[in-house]
């Protein structure tokens, strides 16, 4: 019999519609699969008899009028489930029970989709590695000293290894990018105010967005349309139209302008990057675009300004796990050694840093010289891009400096850690679409992606422009199962 | 040290040991928007309710969810700002306000700081020296906290997060204000304004109505501001004037005394009488403002606006105006009869029927003295503006002389009963029957014919000596005109 985990979510979706499998047995697989892969640690919380029943229940009913009908899903555990814990991978909100259920993810339950479980998570989404995670670091599927990427590190490494036909992540400033680059999967962060971000547990408002993570582009295309939606209950959703992403998604890019950013050559950066960088350049010509040398001259200082505004609003978004309503409460003699005991228990020590860098830059007297400052920086970022796009309809980059590093080895190291975000973030603070697509592999047969970058709501053309590099890829999965 | 006071001419000033000292005031109210939900939620806003049963998942600050303002919030503002004649920012901006407390869940505020929704405006207050115009420095939109109870355990502090999220306007006075009395004018003002405009109900028991008050002083003659202190959340105008006086002396004191004033916010003890330091400059907090990322800056249209002040109400300046030009009240008469929105709706009422003046007369006059009497409000007077309306027509139209007037107006008080009732139930009705009448007349001068031959004579002060007579043998129910007349035609 066929291995149901390592199928795409279209085939699955298809198979189940034909009943060449049941719902039941597509659950059962991803099931049993998860417990053979406890050594990954990406997940928080299982899913597992509720899925079963809800898998059941479909079979029964047989209403294959949604999107994902029959499909189970493990999500990012940024999500709020109703009555199901979402803890944001942190002590804080360790027993936390929503009673009520995030936008994004009642969209894929609409669709006909149910929970598989809540997947782990850099704490409320602050990292580039997975391991600020109250839960443990999570172990990237190509290799067992290797980290699988953040924040979404649990969402990358259970679609990798197959624990979940597909996921949903969020990023800030790449948190579904890069760790989808690091896992050889494909990850799309849709255009500030596509996806609703009620529900979510926020790290920084103005940058937040939620995303698929697949495992090729097609899959991509189908689980975009079924999260992205306008909500009145978030003033920060855009109301436009959702495109038919799946039925539109062609790898016919004839006569596109693609954009080349000389500044996203950094410093430093391995030669199989550029190389890589290069062969995307290659794919594309190859399907008909047009490569044009653009310049975003402000794109330096993307990484200084985004470690500014997003630390600023985490600061002030993280005020409220104050122990006084819900989440963890340590005890104190009064009101403000309760919260300094719940605070210094409840975060661990990259969330401390990044709330006191932002409440730093808050702070009366360093306001205008950060704040203000990096809002400026923001908009000159905007501004390349906007200009560049009277030109050109993407931007192609590399979506990290390098492929998956070892546990533990930035750990201790912020700024190079953080430097991971350096292709990732211009384009949180811009607001604008992007995907990573697997494109090859290095010399340590790890997996590299390529990131396009798209206009505001074209996150058609994005999804296009990648169809046409997967095909000329021929990106193939190398896991070797050695969790097992 | 004494306060100099004189009703022509404005006279607050404090005199020191040494110096004659000057207070300024300005005044941060905090109004209550009258409005059924919450600015960013949809939880009631009603008063009274047991204790966190309004309270939305976005009120409590529960992850990931969102503000969205309550467009009806925004539209109340925007017509308190036309009201208060203020310019209406189109474009404003929410901001957080950052700080830890147990009745704020968000961990912070959301108000606006830097880009408020209403700019500079003006409240005109009619002081017995003359009208005085005090300047508004802005209106904006915030959240209210919740509240936390101290009292209901010796360990633990409860919060009830009912009011957690009510819309509240700030109006912010400009350091324009003199006096006690200049104070509880302002307030008084605002507060009529507001409820003209439906857009705070000014219940100061309830809450709906606070405000912060910014106390300094300066030697009379010095054109410069002293230190300021800041007297936080004071609800009434008793303990705002009281308050003032206070912290007036307390600072004239400390500079005759050559110390200095330290710049910081105080509470008023209202059972001590005194008003005591809460936080220094030092200890303020830095509320750390920033944009509020959750919330699009507020845009709003020029269409918007020029419908709302379309559509507002008369406000007591102009109907004051009004009522002196077109009703010929005075001055006086006028100001009291529109300082609250319900008294001029009773005046209004009552002058759809009959003279105007004497409507003003009777309901400043007697039917004031009354409700002061019986300690109510005009909304709840014994006596109907349709039954005062006809009881002044009745005077007008001569059925009833203004004494036996006196008499329906005090029976009218028992069950609100129509006037006509009464007249025609007691007899009451005013003789004008001039045949009766010269009766009468004829009468009294028959039975007084030694007081006839002296009032010949030259004794004409003898003249309301008859009237009197035949008032009393008409059981005053004669028509005083009526028998001036015939009086004096008889007697010549």
């Amino acid at each position: 019999m066929i291995d149901l985990t390592k199928i795409s979510l279209c085939d699955l979706v298809k198979g189940i519609k034909k009943k060449d499998f049941t719902s039941e047995e597509v659950t059962k697989s991803f099931i049993d699969n998860e417990k053979k892969s406890k050594k990954l640690n990406s997940f928080i919380t299982t899913n597992f008899d509720e899925a079963i029943i809800k898998s059941q229940t479909f079979d029964k009913k047989k209403n294959y009028s949604g999107l994902l009908a029959g499909v189970p899903l493990a999500v990012k555990d940024l999500f709020c489930t109703k009555n199901i814990k979402t803890t944001a991978g942190s002590k804080i909100l360790n027993n936390f029970f929503p009673t009520y259920e995030s936008t994004v993810t009642a969209n894929l339950w609409s669709e006909g989709a149910f929970l598989l479980g809540k997947l782990n998570c850099d704490e409320f989404a602050m990292g580039s590695s997975n391991e600020t995670s109250f839960f443990g670091n999570v172990i990237n599927p190509y290799g067992d000293k290797l980290v699988p990427g953040g924040s979404s590190g649990g969402s990358a490494a259970a679609l990798a290894s197959n624990l979940t036909p597909a996921t949903i992540g969020t990023d800030t400033g790449g948190s579904i990018r890069q760790p989808a680059s690091f896992t050889g999967t494909v990850g799309l962060k849709p255009t500030y105010g596509r996806c609703s971000r009620w529900g979510i547990v926020a790290f920084a408002s103005s940058l937040d967005q939620a995303g698929p993570m697949t495992q090729n582009v097609e899959d991509c295309a189908l689980l975009l349309q079924a999260i992205s939606s306008y909500d009145p209950k978030d003033s920060t959703s855009v109301n436009v139209k959702v495109d038919n992403y799946s039925e539109n998604l062609t790898d016919n890019i004839k006569g596109l302008k693609i954009g080349i950013p000389k500044e996203y050559r950094v410093e430093n950066m391995p030669d199989e990057i550029d190389i890589l960088w290069k062969k995307g350049v290659e794919y594309l010509k190859d399907a008909g675009a047009i490569i044009k040398d653009i310049t975003l001259p402000h794109t330096m200082y993307a990484l200084p300004a985004y470690y500014i505004v997003a630390p600023a609003e985490a600061s002030s978004n993280l005020a409220r796990y104050d122990g006084v309503k819900y989440g963890h409460r340590a005890k104190g003699k009064n009101l403000i050694e309760m919260y300094e005991n719940t605070r210094s228990e409840g975060f661990g020590d990259e969330v401390k840093r990044r709330i006191l860098i932002g409440t730093y830059v808050l702070s009366s007297g360093y306001y205008d010289a950060y704040y203000i400052k990096a809002q400026k920086v923001r908009q000159l970022i905007k501004k390349d891009f906007d200009e560049s796009f009277n030109e050109i309809d993407a931007v192609l980059t590399p979506s990290t400096p390098s492929s998956a590093f070892k546990v533990g080895d930035k750990k201790d190291d912020p700024i190079s850690m953080y430097l991971n975000d350096v292709f990732t973030v211009p384009v949180n603070l811009a607001g604008l679409p992007a995907i990573s697509v697997p494109a090859g592999l290095d010399k340590k047969n790890l997996p590299l992606g390529l990131q396009l970058i798209g206009k505001p709501f074209q996150e058609q053309t994005i999804l296009n422009l990648s169809l046409a590099i997967q095909k000329r890829a021929g990106f193939k999965k190398s896991i070797k199962e050695w969790w097992k | 040290m004494v306060e100099i006071m004189d009703q022509k001419k404005f006279n607050y000033y404090i005199q020191g040991e040494k110096n004659k000292w000057e207070v300024i005031i300005g005044l941060e109210v905090h109004a209550q928007v009258l409005s059924k939900s919450k600015l960013f939620s949809s939880s009631s806003t009603k008063f009274g309710a047991d204790p966190n049963t309004q309270v939305s998942l976005v009120d409590s600050a529960f992850p990931g969810m969102l503000p969205v303002i309550n467009q009806y919030c925004v539209e109340q503002s925007i017509k308190t700002g036309l009201g208060l004649k203020a310019k209406i920012n189109l474009h404003s901006v929410f901001d957080r306000k950052n700080y830890f407390y147990a009745d704020l869940p968000q961990g912070y505020q959301i108000s606006q700081y830097k880009n408020p929704i209403v700019g500079e405006g003006k409240i005109i207050l009619d002081m017995p020296y003359g009208s005085k115009t005090v300047g508004i420095e802005r209106l904006h939109l915030e959240q209210d906290a919740g509240k936390s109870i101290h009292d209901l355990d010796p360990e633990n502090t409860y919060v009830d997060l009912n009011r957690s999220g009510v819309a509240l306007m700030e109006i912010v006075s400009k350091p324009d204000l003199r006096s006690p009395d200049e104070v509880s004018a302002y307030v008084k003002k605002l507060r009529s304004i507001m409820r003209y405009l439906n857009t705070c109900d000014g219940n100061m028991q309830e809450g709906s109505l606070r405000a912060d008050v910014n106390v300094s002083v300066r030697k009379v003659g010095s054109k410069e501001f002293g230190t300021r202190c800041e007297i936080k959340n004071v609800n009434s105008i008793k303990f705002m004037q009281m308050a003032i006086q206070y912290e007036a002396k307390r600072q004239i004191d400390l500079l005759e005394d050559n110390k200095t004033i330290d710049q910081e916010t105080r509470l008023f003890d209202t059972k001590k009488n005194e008003t005591r330091s809460m936080r220094s400059k030092e200890d303020a907090h830095d509320y750390r403002y920033f944009p509020d990322p959750d919330l699009l800056p507020l845009k709003i249209e020029k269409k918007l606006v020029d419908t709302i002040k379309k559509n507002l109400p008369e406000l007591p300046d102009e109907k004051k105006e009004r009522f002196i030009k077109e009703h010929n009240l005075s001055l006086y008469e006028a100001t009291i009869l529109v300082s609250e929105k319900e008294i001029s709706h009773y005046y209004e009422e009552v002058v759809k029927n009959c003279d105007k003046k004497l409507a003003a007369n009777w309901i400043t006059g007697d039917l004031f003295a009354v409700l002061n009497k019986k300690n109510l409000s005009i909304s709840k007077s014994p006596i109907s503006a349709t039954n005062l309306s006809s009881m002044i027509k009745m005077i007008s139209t001569g059925k009833i002389s203004g004494k036996i007037a006196k008499e329906v107006f005090e029976k009218m008080q028992s069950n609100n009963v129509d006037p006509h009732e009464i007249v025609e139930k007691e007899g009451l009705l005013q003789q004008s029957d001039p045949k009766a009448l010269e009766k009468i007349v004829q009468e009294v001068i028959s039975k007084n014919l030694d007081k006839v031959s002296e009032y010949k004579s030259g004794k004409i002060k003898l003249f309301g000596f008859f009237v009197g007579q035949v008032m009393k043998v008409s059981g005053g129910k004669a028509n005083p005109q009526l028998v001036n007349n015939i009086l004096k035609e008889k007697l010549k």
